[in-house]
């Protein structure tokens, strides 16, 4: 479980863009960097980040993102979303190693 | 890289003054919009008016800001009994929002037990020992530096304000006499930077004044939150010290010297810094 941190620039307002900002905390190893030992540390990335709307009959993606190596550490993505409706936003990170962090945010418009 | 800038450390001091002025007033001109200050006429500044206005907006907006990460792991970690029949921080000392507000200002403070004064991180630790009865953490351990930023966090805005306890004087003392004791293949002390310095570059980097106020902050460098003596550890590394061992008592005095300095200054934690 990796600590994340989700929210919501002012109220949703129906078919009103806003913006959607994420962080999570994530080392992000390259694995291009030796380690004390003097080994490669193993590749450990977040690969892809999805967002995704429910508005309970059918899932809309929002955001994708695809996560390369010269990402820093503890990813912060923002990005606009206009809410059609009430509904839930799904958010998925990926990564190696097994990597899956799932979060849901319910969204009542105004 | 050091090499270079022992060279540029000693570039004629005109060319110092000429940028300080200018440096200064833009400073100030961004402090007014970002932290309160105790009088117009103090010329000390935070590391955050040494920032570009990118790492200073990370830094003022907790969405952005990574060490605020740190920060609700601490807040898991204060309500979480340990697991061997121990009670949790909050079983003793309460909600942290009015507990702690303040206590990160006031320390290093004296313990009376160990008769020294303590780091805030020290202080956990103690407490962890002797209270929960579990090991202490290591240096630099993940769930210290949340605990840390936690507690630190509950006193974000807040003026520092460094006990008056006369126990802690001669420890004071020593941390002033290391702070201005040159050291290192490149013979420099934390005054040749910090005060005759401050506002000049070195390689390419603004020298900020050396205020400790944001402590545990989150470094971009180190991709994650670190503490006061990890930042001391590596100035010392970068004038080819040998930085003293981790928990060393010459730590505690210099951090005792630096709350005296940054006196009335306002706490950042979670600051971050380049």
């Amino acid at each position: 479980m990796a600590r994340t941190r989700i929210s919501l620039q002012g109220n949703p307002v129906r078919g009103v863009p806003m913006e959607i900002r994420t962080m999570i905390a994530h080392a992000m190893e390259t694995g291009y960097r030796p380690g004390a030992d003097g080994a490669v540390i193993a590749r450990n990335l977040i690969r892809r980040f999805r967002c995704s709307f429910d508005d309970g009959t059918r899932i809309e993606p929002v955001f994708e993102a695809e996560l390369f190596p010269a990402v820093a550490a503890n990813p912060y993505i923002a990005f606009h979303f206009t809410p059609p409706g009430n509904g839930s936003l799904r958010f998925v990170w990926e990564g190696d190693q097994g990597f899956v962090q799932t979060e849901t945010l319910d969204v009542r418009v105004a | 890289m050091w090499p270079e800038a022992a060279v540029r450390m000693r570039r004629p001091a005109s060319i110092v003054l000429l940028i300080l002025p200018l440096l200064l007033g833009l400073c100030s001109v961004a402090a007014a919009q970002t932290s309160k200050r105790p009088e117009p006429s103090d010329t000390r500044r935070s590391g955050h008016d040494f920032m570009g206005p990118a790492t200073q907006a990370m830094q003022r907006d907790d969405d952005r800001n990574p060490g605020m990460l740190w920060v609700y792991d601490g807040e898991d970690l204060w309500s979480r009994e340990p697991g061997n029949g121990g009670k949790a921080c909050v079983a003793c000392h309460a909600a942290a929002n009015s507990s702690m507000a303040g206590v990160a200002a006031r320390y290093p403070a004296f313990d009376a037990a160990s008769a020294r004064p303590v780091t805030l991180g020290q202080r956990i630790n103690l407490c962890r020992q002797q209270h929960q009865r579990l090991p202490a953490w290591a240096w630099e351990n993940p769930d210290l530096l949340a605990l840390e930023a936690f507690v630190a966090y509950q006193s974000r805005g807040l003026p520092m304000a460094p006990s008056a306890d006369v126990r802690l004087a001669p420890f004071t003392e020593q941390g002033r006499q290391l702070f201005g004791q040159r050291q290192g293949q490149l013979n420099l002390s934390c005054r040749n930077c910090h005060d005759d310095n401050a506002g000049g570059r070195l390689g390419g980097s603004p020298i900020p004044q050396g205020h400790a106020t944001g402590y545990p902050l989150y470094r971009l460098e180190w991709q994650g939150v670190g503490s006061l003596q990890r930042r001391l550890r590596s100035c010392m590394a970068g004038v080819r010290a040998e930085p003293f061992a981790f928990g060393a008592p010459q730590w505690v005095a210099l951090e005792l010297f630096l709350a005296q300095r940054a006196r009335g200054m306002p706490l950042e934690t979670p600051a971050v810094r380049p």
